[in-house]
């Protein structure tokens, strides 16, 4: 005969209660440590979506995601050309806020190195990579875009041709992945007006020179677009990313890039590292430390609950000692009580925690070894809130039961 | 047969507190049960008959004395001899003024635990449990919880739990204080029925005269002091058999 189950069915309305209470506590801790988790897996998902060896940044910069960093563009063809790269292209992100269907729209705005990535390595759920060099984009699912949409930014428009889930950037906004060109034309889009205006002063300046005067060609090229000339600079990448060559090494590559002295070097690992201590370090360590504070909080809240039903039980307890229970029967009473309440605890944690999550506009990313942690917490929280309970029944006499 | 006496307790001594506060409520109590007798212990409020009790049903240890059970020494003043709960567990049952069920087991779960605690098997603890109550004619009543029960019923689940584990001595404390004088009798022949026909020594603090021609013997306590009660109710009781 189990008298745990069999006290926990006398008052099963009271025990069924508090432990939903105590599982949504649960809940709590278990959505805590998934918001800590998405926050690192969030962060980490861009730098690890472009699949990149090396960032190649403005010198003494810490990459695109912890400031700007400004690179010509023609530093890719310089990095290509070191040995031991396999590959190398632009990587653009910024972040835009623009309108949409009359709600704002916020998101990052990453380009991807076409030709060579197309977008076949982001979590797609719907549509296709990019298929051509222009005007296509791959939403990511939080922006609330469709498959065919059309969004104009800038002054273009651009038709929703994928549909990533999770690819957020470190502050939360949906990405929208573009070819490196495009989302460079988004990033520096001018109103017309201002490029007109722009025009219009080169063409006063050259008119100014001899050389513009001479040459009626010069005129006509200072009033035209201005990446067709060759004198201006076009506009600046984030940085550059590129791969190792196989069985190449990257410490070895990373020295080449010593003597550069207008770029600095990470490796995927460091721009990782740099990344979790930087932008996202702060909240990452906030939401730990909140974590932890709940952990105890669950624990001191499920003690007391255990002692408070043993402090109910202390006369049945005195009587079974008056009949001669042993100590055994006594703590296996109290213990399993706890232990039970635990696990359905747990259970329910986690069974409304599974509905609950995926409501949540950020990433909750429950890991099956945090799951497995937290059940090894509860365990120990079980049996810690118990020998309170424990404790207080060692000291009941059997004659307190009489009278 | 083992000859022993079912109880026999020498010169039993109990001072609670010490200095002014201190309260003599026994004073070299000594008694002798045997085996299938039944005796009745009388005395007024205060007299220390629940602390006689106690000490003899080794929860409370008296300051002085010796108490021997089935011929076991099992307590020598305030020393133990022995695993007390273990021997309790064995040997003696408990029926109290209140019925002291546990609340969250059912009638016949009240009583099998006392099997399962001397480790009998599940079943077969349940099988005796259920006879038990049967005898004592709640048998009907086995699987409702205490509340459900009245007071007579109650008290009747108490007494067959305090012959579960078979002992060879019950202490009763005042058990049909709750109950009407007719149920009352019931309960004490039922008493009287349990120590003749197991062999069981029975102690019975009652305050109901009516009901003393059941007993074999009858104590009275004052102030602390036993004595065996006059001849008369002796032998009135005698006669009544
Ligand atoms: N735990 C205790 N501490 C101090 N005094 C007690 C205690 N239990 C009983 N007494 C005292 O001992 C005396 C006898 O009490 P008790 O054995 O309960 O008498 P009865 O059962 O005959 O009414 C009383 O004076 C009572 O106040
Ligand atoms: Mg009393």
């Amino acid at each position: 005969m189990n008298l745990a189950i069999r006290d926990i069915r006398h008052s099963l309305g009271r025990f069924i209660l508090t432990t939903i209470g105590v599982g949504l506590l649960l809940m709590v801790v278990m959505g805590m440590g998934g918001i800590y988790r998405g926050m690192v897996d969030d962060a980490l998902i861009v730098t690890r979506g472009v699949g990149a060896d090396l960032w190649i940044v403005q010198r003494d910069t810490r990459g695109p995601f912890a400031e700007v960093s400004r690179l010509p563009r023609s530093l890719v063809d310089r990095v290509a050309a070191v040995s031991g790269i396999l590959d190398a292209r632009e990587f653009v992100f910024h972040t835009i806020q623009r309108e949409h269907g009359g709600k704002p729209l916020r998101m990052g705005v990453l380009g991807l190195g076409w030709p060579i990535d197309k977008g076949e390595g982001l979590p797609l759920i719907a549509g296709r990579p990019l298929a051509q060099n222009h005007f296509e984009m791959i939403a990511d699912e939080s922006l609330g875009l469709e498959l065919g949409e059309r969004v104009r930014l800038g002054k273009d428009t651009y038709t929703v041709i994928g549909i990533t889930r999770w690819l957020v950037s470190s502050g939360g906004d949906g990405i929208a992945c573009f070819t490196s060109r495009d989302a460079q034309t988004i990033q520096f889009d001018e109103p017309g007006e201002s490029v007109r205006l722009e025009r219009q002063a080169r063409r006063a300046r050259a008119s100014e020179i001899d050389f513009g005067r001479t040459q009626p060609g010069v005129l006509q090229r200072a009033t035209g677009l201005s990446g067709n000339i060759a004198a201006l600079p076009g506009p600046a990448v984030s940085a550059v990313i590129a791969r190792l060559a196989p069985g190449a090494d990257v410490d070895a590559v990373l020295r080449s890039f010593e003597g550069w002295s207008d770029v600095t070097a990470y490796s995927g690992a460091q721009q990782e590292d740099l990344l979790l201590k930087g932008s996202v370090d702060r909240a990452r360590r906030q939401i730990l430390l909140f974590r932890v504070l709940l952990t105890i909080i669950c624990a001191v809240i499920m003690g007391l609950i255990i002692y408070t039903l043993t402090l109910d039980k202390l006369h049945p307890i005195a009587l079974l000692k008056l009949i001669g229970a042993t100590n055994r029967t006594i703590v296996g009473l109290i213990l399993q009580q706890s232990l039970i309440m635990g696990a359905l605890a747990y259970g329910v944690g986690y069974l409304v925690g599974q509905r609950l999550f995926p409501l949540f506009p950020r990433r909750v990313l429950v890991t099956g070894d945090d799951l497995l942690r937290l059940a090894g917490i509860v365990l120990a929280i079980s049996i810690l809130a118990s020998l309170l309970g424990i404790w207080k029944a060692m000291r009941v006499a059997p004659n307190d039961a009489i009278g | 047969m083992d000859e022993s006496p079912a109880l026999e307790t020498t010169a039993l001594t109990k001072v609670y507190g010490s200095g002014h506060t201190e309260v003599v409520a026994l004073r070299d109590a000594s008694m002798r049960v045997g085996r299938g007798e039944i005796v009745a212990l009388l005395g007024p409020s205060g007299a220390g008959k629940s602390t006689f009790l106690l000490c003899v049903g080794l929860i409370n240890p008296p300051t002085r004395g010796r108490v021997t059970i089935g011929g076991r020494l099992m307590q020598d003043g305030p020393r133990s001899l022995g695993d007390l709960r273990h021997f309790r567990r064995e040997n003696i049952g408990f029926v109290f003024q209140k019925s002291n069920l546990i609340p969250f087991l059912s009638a016949v779960e009240n009583v099998q635990i006392v099997g399962e605690l001397i480790g009998r098997p599940s079943s077969v603890a349940r099988r005796r449990a259920m006879e038990l109550l049967d005898t004592l004619g709640v048998g009907p009543r086995a699987l409702n919880m205490p509340t459900q029960l009245s007071g007579g019923e109650q008290q009747r689940v108490t007494i067959a739990r305090s012959l579960a584990n078979q002992p060879s001595l019950i202490l009763a404390d005042e058990p049909t204080a709750a109950l009407d004088s007719v149920r009352g009798r019931q309960v004490m022949e039922l008493f009287r029925d349990v120590a003749h026909k197991y062999g069981t020594g029975v102690i019975v603090v009652t305050h109901d005269h009516r009901a003393l021609d059941v007993f074999d013997t009858v104590y009275e306590m004052e102030d602390g002091a036993l004595r065996a009660a006059s001849h008369a109710v002796a032998n009135a009781s005698m006669e009544a058999r």
